[in-house]
C-alpha cells in the first residue's frame, strides 16, 4: 500500500496509566509536551486547542472518546488541507497497564478518506463557488 | 482504499516533477485562467511546448479546458487532485515518533 490511511505507533513508558492519562488529557499536560499552550474541555464533543508559538500554528481538536484512563480520542484538521476543509483525521490513544508502566498506542486514521467518485464534484463545486462569490462581490461593489 | 486515489496522487507527483509544468501551474494559480498563448507570453518556452504540457496536465485532471472568447481555449487550475496528493503528504509528515518521544521525556522528567 503506497498511500497510508492510518499511522500506528506504540511506546512503553515507565509511568502509570493515570499519569500518562493526565499528560494526554489536561491542559497543563498537553502544554508541557505537545503544544506550547493548550485548552481542553474533556468530554465527548468538547473542544480542545493547542498552539505552537515558534510555528505560529494552532490545532483545533474535537474530543470524541473519553474512557479514563484507557481510551482518549479526538479528531483534528488534516495538515496541509485548507482551513475550511471539513475532513479530519481521528487520533486515538489507548493506554494499557504493562508491568509498573503503560503501553501507549496512538492510531491516527482517515488520511485517505476522500471518496474517488465524489471528489471531482465536490471540489469543482467549490472552485465554481469562489468564482461566483467573487462575481457577486464585484457586482455588489459596482452597484454601490 | 479506492485505487483511483493513489493513481491521482501519482499523476500529481509526476506532473510536479517537471519544472515547466510547475511554472504553468504556478502561473494559473496566481493569475487565474489563461490560454496557451497567454502562458507562452509569460514563460520562457514555446506555445507548442506549453500545449504539450497542458495536455498532460489535463489528463492528470490538474487543469480543465474551457471555451473562452473567440473560441480561444482557456485553461483553469483544478485543485482537487492536489488535495488528494496533500493527504498523502500529510500522512507522511505526521510525525508521531518525535511527538511520543516528547511525551516520554515529559513523563520521565516527572513534571
Amino acid at each position: 500500500m503506497g498511500f497510508p490511511d492510518r499511522i500506528e505507533r506504540t511506546v512503553e513508558v515507565a509511568h502509570s496509566p493515570e499519569k500518562v492519562w493526565a499528560a494526554l488529557t489536561t491542559a497543563a499536560g498537553l502544554a508541557a509536551w505537545f503544544g506550547n499552550e493548550a485548552t481542553i474541555d474533556l468530554r465527548p464533543g468538547g473542544s480542545a486547542r493547542m498552539r505552537w508559538h515558534a510555528e505560529g500554528h494552532t490545532a483545533d481538536m474535537r474530543v470524541e472518546r473519553v474512557e479514563e484512563p484507557r481510551v482518549f480520542g479526538f479528531t483534528w484538521h488534516i495538515y496541509g488541507l485548507p482551513e475550511d476543509d471539513p475532513r479530519r483525521t481521528y487520533v486515538e490513544f489507548t493506554l494499557e497497564p504493562a508491568g509498573a508502566g503503560t503501553r501507549l498506542t496512538v492510531v491516527e486514521s482517515g488520511f485517505a478518506q476522500l471518496p474517488a467518485d465524489t471528489h471531482r464534484t465536490a471540489y469543482d463545486g467549490n472552485t465554481q463557488g469562489w468564482a461566483s462569490e467573487l462575481a457577486e462581490l464585484v457586482s455588489y461593489l459596482d452597484a454601490a | 482504499m479506492p485505487p483511483d486515489i493513489e493513481a491521482i496522487a501519482e499523476q500529481v507527483f509526476a506532473a510536479l516533477a517537471d519544472p515547466t509544468r510547475r511554472a504553468i501551474l504556478a502561473a494559473l494559480a496566481s493569475g487565474g485562467p489563461a490560454t496557451a498563448t497567454d502562458l507562452a507570453g509569460c514563460l520562457p518556452i514555446t506555445r507548442q511546448a506549453i500545449a504539450k504540457h497542458l495536455a498532460l496536465l489535463g489528463e492528470a485532471g490538474l487543469v480543465t479546458a474551457e471555451p473562452g472568447e473567440r473560441r480561444r481555449v482557456r485553461y483553469r487550475l483544478r485543485s482537487a487532485p492536489m488535495q488528494v496528493a496533500q493527504q498523502f503528504l500529510a500522512a507522511l509528515a505526521r510525525d508521531w515518533d518525535s511527538t511520543l518521544g516528547a511525551l516520554t521525556e515529559h513523563l520521565d522528567r516527572g513534571e
